[in-house]
């Protein structure tokens, strides 16, 4: 076991776990912040899409005791109250089906618009190609992400 | 059948009763009665099977009785009652019920949900409309007939008095019930306000910023985390494993082996390991040895080399019209094709999983994401000797239902757990565990072999099918009826059956069956056509405008959506360019007509499939949105499965992560633009009927495009493979 202090949407635990066990784990069992989810476990899926620094990347590789002094943002504190322009566009649009990839697809979404405010289609193809989604919500994918571009542009950026 | 046909027709008899809380909200449940051999009041069962809570704040609470899994019922379920009801749908909010028998059926699949829930849902909001207009009435000492209900309040048309809900509710309560037979009930588009419109999902808002809803989210003071694993060639009973070596690592709390039955659907033989966290226990399972007592060593190649041999039998003739060898000797042209599709899996986002505790009292409760938490609850009390009554099953919500979530091993395994345990335990599935132990939906081979006539009409059509079985019996998901068309839709018709016996489990997965053998009969319709020189619109239109006998299913409908589908595409006004075709097919399924066309580019084997125009005809539509999702969800998962496999070697399943069973990503997907044809009837449901003609609509415009006909899937098979757009 080891120690580890881990920075998550803003706010800091320490916690001993298994030198080996992925975020992911760290996250849903010894935290209980269950909002990343598990799918694969090898990191093809990207339903465990976490922002480190920002950048979406797989908690269920990642061994939680490697992130210490990283920013980590989950889907819990994207913004809390659904304010932030993918949640709303995610909303507006009615993206999710059974909302099982969600939380990845809307980190994985964040984070490209923070890094390019005006998508093109190839732009989201490739941003997106990470995170599956098994119920096919991915027309509604394009449309959110478009959309949230749209609303960020006149509300002044994402943030 | 038409819409007031079916409310005159309702064999139940459904009724509301009333009542009012110590908060002052109102309560409405509807009940139905069953049927029973004395027929007094006094002996009438109420099981109300709905219930609409109006509190005194005006907010409207409705309670959701059958599980979520992404179909969306959650959201239009609550639309129906708030259409009914005149409110707001602003001041709805909706509740999960747990599985309660008053609630009667709580199962979702066979894309039943809509159908059979239409008539109560508007009973519960229009008897509950009713009655608080009648209470405003008689507060104003006026006619009911002279007021009217909107947005939550009754007017009175002529003084333009109005009060809102929330006020009348005390006096709504002493009054009598309305009788169900006098509730005028909405039934059209043209009546909806809010049915018909694009609902957001109600459970939206805790989606998108991560709160638990499924059942992997549950936590509970003292949860402990499971995996079991179970015998990678099915059945297979535990001869040795080295328990008490696992025992002894980090953080596992107890290994045991649990004995279990041979039914593929119930408790099987296993080893669990409990541990404090779920990486704990995983990592445990990789230094557990077991020895198992293997049954069968079921392989992909054993069933193609039965497969080969069967082809050339007769088979067992499951129907015969006309004579059909006569026909086809007397054909101007015959046309004969093979057809064959893999195993393939269900791949839910969500694996499966189940939390339970075993409480001293012998109480058990569960939180589980099935779609047949009765099932469930029977199937743990029948192998555990544990009273239903002492049973609590909460409904989690699913991430991804698709037919795997009726079988419910994943919640009889977690009690079992439970109660050996006595902690609180969640079990979780491992991918590797889902994708391995899946009920599959079952391979076939198709042998079509068709007549065309001079004037270019199919007079005859042998179809042989070489499907799974076993102890002689069609497994599930495996059967045909002999009533599918062509049957009675061209003059001689033969379908025969052969059988090869498995020992994989295989169980319902979307539209079981129809999702497979639709692309084998609408790809070689595509065949037929070509050597009739016809249009594909033509002919299958054609094929539909007839019936010898009873017709397989309503042409007229079924042309409806195909004519739709078609001149949302352009087809036959637009010329494509050489390396672009357009694909076609329609079908009819678990009580919904669809119809899609697609458009395909060819990049040499490399196939984009841009764009998919849909029509679907199953009566009025609710949420716009969720009907839309439901297509696109399908169309998409079409084209997904369509390259995918599940093989068998050495009796166990190959494939076991999403790394060599790769579904479709987002820069592969369509574009799917839906139409919906709201035909004069009774609602029926989306989750199943868009998917069937999807594959040979791509498939054949991939024809089209390519002059390449597949006949085998996966994809790759057949040397084509799905490019990003």
């Amino acid at each position: 076991m080891s120690q580890v202090t881990l920075n998550i949407n803003g706010q800091t635990h320490t916690v001993d776990v298994p030198s080996d066990m992925p975020l992911l784990w760290a996250l849903r069992d010894t935290l209980n912040l269950t909002g990343t989810k598990y799918s694969c476990g090898t990191g093809v899926c990207g339903t465990c899409t976490v922002l480190i620094n920002g950048t979406p990347m797989r908690s269920c590789v990642m061994p939680a005791i490697s992130m210490a002094g990283a920013e980590i943002t989950t889907i819990e504190g994207l913004d809390p109250s659904g304010n932030h322009p993918v949640q709303r566009a995610w909303n507006d649009e009615d993206v999710p089906q059974c909302g099982y990839c969600q939380g990845g697809q809307i980190l994985t979404a964040s984070a490209l618009l923070k890094q390019n405010p005006n998508p093109s289609d190839q732009d989201i193809d490739a941003a997106m190609a990470g995170v599956l989604c098994r119920c096919g919500t991915y027309s509604r994918i394009r449309k959110a992400i478009k959309r949230a571009a749209e609303n960020a542009a006149r509300e002044g950026g994402t943030s | 059948m038409k819409i007031s046909e079916n409310q005159k027709s309702m064999n139940r008899r459904s009724f509301l009763k009333v009542s009012i809380l110590a908060s002052g909200a109102l309560v409405i449940g509807i009940g139905c009665e069953r049927p029973s051999s004395a027929s007094t009041m006094e002996q009438r069962t109420w099981k109300p099977n709905l219930y609409v809570r109006i509190n005194t704040d005006g907010t409207v609470t409705i309670v959701s009785k059958n599980p979520e899994a992404g179909q969306g019922v959650k959201t239009a379920f609550p639309m129906v009652v708030a259409e009914c009801l005149n409110v707001d749908w602003k001041n709805v909010s909706v509740e999960q019920a747990p599985l309660d028998d008053r609630y009667g059926r709580q199962a979702i699949g066979g894309s039943r949900g809509t159908p059979d829930g239409w008539d109560d849902l508007r009973i519960a909001g229009t008897g509950a409309r009713y009655l608080l207009t009648a209470a405003a009435a008689s507060e104003w000492g006026v006619p009911v007939a002279d007021c009217m209900a909107e947005k939550g309040a009754v007017i009175h048309k002529a003084s333009g008095r109005s009060r809102r809900y929330e006020s009348l509710l005390e006096i709504a309560a002493t009054l009598p019930v309305p009788d169900v037979a006098d509730l005028k009930l909405k039934s059209r588009p043209e009546e909806f306000e809010l049915l018909g419109t694009f609902v957001p999902g109600v459970d939206n808002p805790k989606i998108i910023t991560g709160q638990a809803l499924f059942g992997c989210d549950i936590r509970l003071e003292g949860m402990l985390y499971a995996i079991y694993e179970k015998c990678p060639t099915y059945a297979g009973k535990v001869r040795k494993a080295n328990v008490d070596q696992v025992r002894k690592l980090p953080g596992v709390t107890h290994a045991f082996v649990v004995d279990g039955g041979s039914d593929l659907r119930g408790l099987l033989p296993g080893v669990a390991v409990v541990a404090k966290t779920w990486w704990e226990a995983q990592s445990a399972r990789k230094k557990l040895r077991v020895e198992w007592d293997t049954t069968h060593s079921d392989s992909t190649a054993d069933y193609d080399r039965q497969a080969e041999v069967l082809r050339k039998e007769a088979g067992e003739t499951l129907r015969t019209d006309g004579d059909v060898q006569r026909a086809l000797d007397s054909a101007s042209n015959v046309v004969e094709a093979s057809y064959y599709y893999p195993f393939v899996s269900h791949a839910n986002m969500e694996p499966q999983n189940c939390t339970a505790v075993y409480r001293e009292s012998g109480r058990m409760e569960l939180w589980a994401p099935s779609q047949n938490p009765k099932a469930g609850r029977q199937l743990i009390s029948a192998t555990m000797d544990i009273p239903e009554d002492r049973i609590h099953v909460n409904l989690a919500r699913i991430g991804g239902g698709f037919g795997r979530r009726l079988r419910n091993d994943f919640m009889v395994e977690a009690a079992w757990i439970a109660r050996e345990t006595r902690q609180p335990v969640q079990l979780q599935w491992s991918r590797e565990d889902d994708m391995r132990h899946d009920f599959y939906r079952p391979a076939a081979w198709h042998h079509f072999t068709a007549g065309v006539d001079k004037n270019g009409k199919m007079s005859a059509f042998d179809h042989h099918f070489v499907t799974f079985s076993k102890n002689g019996e069609t497994v599930s998901g495996a059967g045909l009826s002999p009533d599918h068309y062509p049957a009675g839709l061209v003059p001689n018709f033969r379908l025969r059956q052969s059988l090869i016996e498995t020992n994989v489990p295989t169980g319902p997965w979307r539209s079981p069956g129809h999702s497979a053998y639709c692309w084998a009969y609408q790809s070689f319709f595509d065949e037929v056509a070509l050597a009739a020189e016809r249009d594909q619109l033509e002919f299958r239109l054609d094929l539909l405008s007839r019936s010898y006998g009873k017709p397989p299913l309503d042409l007229e409908r079924t042309s409806g959506t195909l004519k739709l589908a078609a001149e949302k595409a352009g087809w036959g006004r637009r010329a494509l360019a050489a390396n672009r075709g357009m694909g076609m097919a329609f079908h009819f399924d678990h009580g919904g007509f669809v119809s899609h066309v697609a458009e395909v580019v060819a990049d040499g084997s490399r196939i984009t499939v841009e764009k998919v125009y849909s029509a679907a005809d199953v009566g009025p539509i609710i949420n716009v949105s969720g009907a839309r999702h439901q297509v696109e969800g399908a169309v998409t998962d079409a084209l997904s499965t369509a390259q995918l496999e599940i093989t068998f070697a050495n009796g166990a399943a190959t494939q076991s992560n999403f790394s060599d069973y790769s579904l479709l990503r987002i820069n592969q997907a369509p574009e799917i633009e839906c139409h919906f044809i709201q035909s004069d009837n009774s609602p029926t449901g989306l989750g199943e009927p868009p998917f069937a003609a999807a594959t040979p609509a791509i498939t054949n415009a991939i024809f089209a495009a390519t002059g390449t006909r597949i006949r085998e899937l996966p994809f790759s098979r057949s040397g084509v493979s799905a490019a990003p757009r």
